[in-house]
């Protein structure tokens, strides 16, 4: 499946957003998930199927003014 | 103290946590401002990064309230989207709204953010929009649903101070019950100093401190300007006069000649 994560073009054979994270050595409590613009909750990330052509951003706190 | 949204805060002073020398800078200038609440941000990470777990828990060790924003975001759905995710990290529903209009000067998209600022407060986010000093735009956003209002005194980074102060005037004598806090554009202490003689209840800043020489020092001189500022509010300045009025009594002055 080909995906979009934070801007750059990835395949993988990740079916959920968990699957892609833990794929892409993402992991900690930290870490915000969107997909194609939408929020995907921590807690629904197991159960969220990807599909080819979505777009991930996966954020953590930085410095802000 | 300083009561803000049900939130008793010991500065009024808000303080941004970008463009220091380094984390410990950061930290120090945290703690010499006496600032209650500092703002924060959400970035990419990289894959298998730890630089946001790093920055987050040299923030929650300073006990400080959390103020995230939605800094970058130029539409209504990357702010609201943006928005829910600061939520979900960093546990807190306050949110610095800011929609950017122009790439130039960093204003405010005025009809994006009363937007944005709409759904986020059905969503029951308690919203601290980024505005102008527009009064309409200011109505706008409290019909929106927001409880606080955050005028630019100049735009963000440029350190030009209040360049508008009939403006900055005219918007407290509008909302006399409503928390102001003037945010972006501040450049040195005495900047801050006369937003607050102004009856502003709070200053933002980030930059005038990351970026003076010694930030430190700094954040303790703008944490001292905010509170003069204040008191000298709450203290009840004199009027400036077009003729000179002596301080020294004049009854009972010795007579020479």
């Amino acid at each position: 499946m080909k995906l979009t994560v934070n801007g750059e073009a990835h395949e993988v054979a990740a079916t959920t957003l968990a699957e892609l994270l833990a794929a892409l050595d993402y992991e900690g409590d930290w870490l915000a998930t969107a997909v194609n613009s939408d929020l995907v909750h921590k807690a629904n990330r197991a159960e969220f199927q990807l599909s080819d052509g979505d777009r991930i951003e996966i954020l953590s706190p930085m410095q802000g003014g | 103290m300083f009561d803000l949204l049900g939130t008793t805060l010991a500065s009024r002073l808000l303080l941004g946590t970008a463009q220091y020398p380094s984390p410990a800078i950061l930290a120090d200038a945290v703690k010499a401002s006496g600032t209650s609440v500092v703002t924060v941000s959400l970035r990419r990470e990289m894959a298998g990064g730890r630089a946001g777990e790093q920055f987050w828990s040299l923030i929650r060790s300073l006990g400080v309230r959390i103020l995230p924003n939605t800094a970058g975001c130029h539409s209504v759905k990357e702010a609201v989207t943006t928005a829910k995710m600061a939520r979900e990290v960093f546990g807190t529903s306050w949110i610095k709204l800011e929609v950017i209009g122009n790439h130039d000067t960093l204003q405010p998209d005025v009809f994006g953010l009363v937007e944005s600022a709409r759904i986020l407060c059905e969503d029951g986010f308690a919203v601290f929009p980024y505005t102008t000093d527009d009064l309409v735009v200011a109505e706008r956003l409290l019909e929106a649903g927001c409880e606080i209002l955050m005028p630019w005194c100049a735009p963000i980074g440029s350190a030009l101070g209040p360049v508008n102060i009939t403006a900055l005037r005219s918007m407290r004598g509008h909302f006399p019950g409503v928390p102001l806090i003037v945010d972006a554009g501040l450049g040195r202490p005495s900047h801050a100093a006369t937003v607050m003689e102004l009856g502003f209840d709070a200053v933002l800043l980030n930059t005038a401190v990351s970026k003076a020489a010694d930030p430190v020092g700094m954040a303790r001189a703008f944490g001292k300007a905010v509170e003069a500022g204040r008191e000298a509010f709450s203290s009840g300045m004199l009027e400036p006069r077009d003729v000179a009025v002596p301080s020294t009594p004049t009854i009972g002055r010795a007579v020479f000649s």
